[in-house]
């Protein structure tokens, strides 16, 4: 039973990880309705450019400082010089100049800071300590914190400021939007922005763990069953999916996997998303979708 | 004053019902099918044969069953590759386990088992949409991809994964130059374009065509949902599955489950976008294009930087032009270059007369 | 025709193209007089709501363009602005259908309208309270998610969004939609009170016409693209022929189909 409680926990604190990319999905879905495949070489452009600051001599606030300017300032340039041209275009188009963005960006990020394996410290141990006979993950917990943190920041961001406001207005009502005088395109500026920002924490924990390198513009498909589960348009859902699809993923792996012969967690995931689709067709969370012929 | 199309009256049935009904149309199929049979053959050499044609033949092939599915019946896939990595591997299972299984045969048993296979993961789309559904077939990416790696039956317990594909011999004669393989692929890829091409002009197409406009609204008209999507999911991975095969068994020889992983759904997604969403002959510009253009950005980038810059620093530098000219074509046209295309012949009816 | 004072918007013989193939607005002219309200009548489809658009240049997301013509909003060209810079200037457009933000609250809904307004929270407080006397009702549902109000209350929400934006003409776009007639007389009575207390210019596109000439000061029909008719609102209800055509109020003896059918063409091709 401990062991399972084990499982549990560790699968949770995973989920979190996963929920901090998915995050960046939602926002940029919520307000513009494009599903951003680059996500994940932004997760990877950012913890490149900070483990090349850092190694440039740069203390730690400094890099973290400058890349979030460098993140901030991507996505700006993506939506004036894609998106923008892109306007009005069916989101399949919209998705696959996402998809030429990710091998742009990935290009690009190790064209300027190589492409070999950094590690990334953060200072913090990840040693797990015993808590009644449960063993947790310092790191996975401190990875918990800070998506806790973020999750709260964006909340107060959406509900408290007015270009919040305006964001969730745009995601709204588009055209009602632009009537009050809500200008489409600074808030599509700050939303890439803003998913550049949830790019360069999830870069960070994701980096520190993983080692930056290639691999982590992958945890983008570790993301989208994550986003299947919770809908596409949900922050709660981003994270109670990336919740769900942790602890099961581990779960499984640890007590289906055997039979399998292991390996199961790259499809495992879907499958499960896969499942409650089939009861929810617009995942969790996700707005309703009203079609009327 | 080249494609006018004013004058061609039909007279009976079967004139109208031309699968190119317009006498331009047969003329350039006609001089583009011959200049492949007869004349590629003698001018071309092994290495257009192994590293360009046969690869942009089946991955034109492969295109078009992904269109079929995407651009005509509108159901969003990302995992295409999976299908063509039944096809190549039921191909390889099929000629390994059945005495004296002729390859022809196995191929079309690759592309039903394909088709069977995607019919169980189209099941899905009947209740999801857009990018839930198209997120969903990425778990028939992943999985297929594990289940030939995880039970070594599949590869016939190769330690590696790797299969060899078994000798391609059609009475008694083999298939085993570049140029053979070449006409061999050539020949397949025509008949089955040919079909797909008359395929969406029936009703089934039609009937496609209706979903993906709007599907609440074709199945209040009384388009069976069912029947119609698990079609459109059969049949695309049946092209799928018998590019896969043709991939396997004419193109690369030696086969793991690695070669059709998720970035190859991606370049078909790219290809059919490129070329032009519902359209067979944007299958073809976009295989084109996918294929050609990383050779010559390799060409372009090796003659102007050669010796100046690492070769990983060119990569990289391919891969950032790549993606930037995937963006640069969606932008400036966004309906794929089969729009270019059918501009171009508008363009023609006049030319070069200024009206 | 002519209008006394001065007029706050012009609209030039406006030719309207969506799609570049399809012409809709085939030269438009009117006139709103300052601290007027003016009606746009038609039937669907003759172009009410694509003279709003033109002028608020919301007509871009739709891929429709003006293509000839121009828009002065008080005496400065307005063609080419951005909606966010006709907000600023002053005029706002409150679309057809009411198009409220489904999940901010009536409350948020209204701040969105002061968006483009750089002013201190303490103003910006004044103008809500001053949104909620004339829509009391709208501070009763003030923390409900809007999409859950009804139609009349979003209808409120959606004027009452455009005023904070402190506008001085308003284009409204069929503000009775969908609402029951006690309601429409209810908007109405406000979008009166408004004109003539906040002193805000109104353009309202209408097809209830009987409403819309009883609050109007002056009024302009439309068909298929043209103005056939303007003139004073009274003098527009009083008139045969929208009497007959808008009104449903025949003279006399029933005429036949054909006459009418004929009559009413004849008319139309003079304009």
């Amino acid at each position: 039973m401990l062991f399972f409680i084990e499982v549990l926990i560790g699968g949770l604190l995973a989920g979190v990880m996963y929920s901090l990319v998915a995050m960046g999905f939602v926002l940029i879905y919520k307000a513009s309705g494009v599903l951003n495949f680059a996500q994940g070489s932004m997760v990877l452009f950012a913890a490149l450019s900070f483990v090349s600051i850092l190694a440039m001599g740069a203390p730690f606030w400094l890099a973290l400082v400058l890349t979030l300017a460098i993140m901030v300032l991507l996505g700006v340039v993506i939506e004036k010089v894609v998106l923008r041209r892109l306007v009005n275009q069916p989101q399949i188009t919209l998705f696959m100049a996402t998809i030429g963005l990710s091998i742009l960006i990935e290009g690009l990020g190790q064209m300027i800071w190589g492409s070999q394996v950094h590690g990334l410290d953060l200072g913090i141990n990840d040693i797990p300590f015993n808590f009644y006979g449960v063993f947790i993950s310092q790191f996975d917990l401190f990875a918990a914190g800070c998506a806790a943190v973020l999750v709260a920041g964006l909340s107060l961001f959406f509900h408290k400021t007015k270009i919040g406001r305006a964001l969730r207005a745009v995601a709204d009502d588009h055209q009602a939007a632009m009537s009050v005088g809500i200008p489409l395109k600074h808030v599509w500026a700050v939303v890439w922005a803003a998913a550049g920002f949830v790019a360069l924490v999830a870069g960070l924990l994701w980096g520190s763990r993983l080692g930056v390198q290639f691999a982590l513009t992958l945890v983008v498909l570790k993301a989208l069953p994550v986003l299947i589960l919770g809908g596409f348009t949900s922050i709660p859902g981003a994270i109670i999916g990336g919740l769900i699809i942790g602890a099961t993923e581990k779960l499984a792996e640890v007590y289906i996997g055997p039979y399998f012969g292991g390996g199961i967690e790259n499809w495992f995931p879907y499958v499960l998303a896969l499942a409650f689709l089939l009861i929810r067709p617009d995942g969790l969370f996700g707005e309703k979708h009203i079609e009327r012929v | 004053m080249f494609y006018r199309e004013t004058g061609q009256y039909k007279t009976n049935y079967g004139a109208d019902e031309q699968i190119f009904p317009i006498r331009q149309d047969r003329i350039g199929v006609m001089i583009i099918l011959a200049f492949a049979y007869l004349a590629v053959p003698f001018i071309g050499d092994d290495y257009w044969f192994s590293a360009i044609l046969i690869p942009f033949l089946i991955l034109s092939l492969a295109a078009i069953g992904l269109n079929l599915l995407t651009g005509y019946a509108g159901q969003l896939s990302l995992g295409s590759a999976g299908f063509m990595a039944v096809g190549a591997f039921a191909a390889y299972n099929f000629m390994l386990r059945i005495e004296g299984m002729p390859f022809l045969l196995g191929f079309i048993l690759a592309g039903l088992s394909a088709a069977a296979v995607g019919i169980v993961f189209g099941l899905p789309s009947l209740r999801v949409k857009g990018f839930y559904l198209a997120a969903a077939t990425l778990a028939s990416q992943f999985f297929i991809e594990w289940v030939l790696t995880k039970f070594p039956w599949f590869t016939n317990n190769s330690a590696s994964g790797v299969i060899t594909a078994q000798k391609m011999v059609l009475f008694g004669y083999a298939f085993d130059t570049p140029m053979s393989r070449y006409l061999l692929t050539l020949v397949i890829v025509t008949l089955l374009a040919l079909a797909a091409k008359n395929l969406v002009r029936t009703r089934t197409g039609r009937d496609w065509m209706a979903i993906r406009d709007m599907d609440v609204a074709a199945e209040v008209i009384g388009i069976p949902m069912l029947k119609t999507k698990l079609l459109a999911f059969a049949i695309s991975s049946f092209y799928l599955g018998v590019a896969g095969a043709l991939w396997a068994y004419c193109y690369l020889g030696t086969v793991e489950p690695q070669a059709f992983e998720l970035t190859r759904s991606m370049q078909l997604l790219f290809m059919i976008i490129i070329g032009g969403m519902g359209t067979i002959v944007g299958a073809f510009f976009g295989a084109a294009f996918i294929v050609l253009l990383p050779i010559f950005l390799n060409l372009f980038t090796s003659t102007i930087f050669a010796g100046q810059v690492d070769p990983g620093m060119l990569s990289h530098l391919e891969q950032l032009v790549f993606g930037g000219m995937i963006i640069f074509f969606l932008i400036v046209e966004p309906l794929g270059l089969a729009r270019l295309w059918q501009l171009g012949k508008q363009k023609l009816r006049l030319w070069p007369f200024p009206h | 025709m002519s209008v006394q004072g001065n007029s706050i918007l012009t609209v030039n013989n406006i030719e309207v193209i969506y799609n570049h193939v399809i012409l809709v607005l085939k030269g438009v002219s009117l006139d709103v007089p300052e601290g007027k309200i003016v009606a746009l009548l038609g039937a669907n489809g003759a172009g009410k709501t694509t003279t709003l658009k033109a002028v608020s240049n919301l007509l871009r997301a739709e891929r429709g363009d003006v293509t000839k013509g121009s828009i002065e909003f008080k005496g400065k060209r307005v063609d080419k602005m951005t909606p966010p810079e006709l907000v600023k200037q002053g005029v706002i457009q409150v679309m057809e259908g009411r198009h409220c933000f489904a999940h901010l609250t009536v409350e948020e809904n209204l701040l969105t309208g002061a968006y483009t307004r750089k002013v201190s929270r303490a103003e910006i407080r004044r103008d809500l309270e001053r949104v909620y006397a004339y829509f009391p009702r709208l501070k009763e549902r003030r923390n409900s998610q809007a999409g859950y109000t009804s139609g009349g209350e979003q209808q409120m929400t959606a004027i009452g969004r455009a005023l904070m934006a402190h506008p001085s003409m308003i284009l409204l776009d069929e503000p009775s939609m969908g609402l029951a007639p006690q309601l429409v007389e209810e908007i109405f009575e406000i979008v009166r009170d408004l004109n003539q207390k906040e002193k805000v210019s109104f353009l309202l596109a209408e097809q209830n016409t009987n409403v819309a000439l009883r609050y109007a000061d002056f009024g302009y029909i439309l068909e298929n693209g043209r103005v056939v008719m303007d003139g004073k609102a009274a003098d527009l209800a009083t008139n045969e022929d929208v009497k007959e055509f808008y009104l449903g109020i025949s003279s006399g003896a029933r005429k036949s189909f054909r006459d009418a059918k004929h009559y009413r063409r004849r008319k139309r091709w003079l304009a």
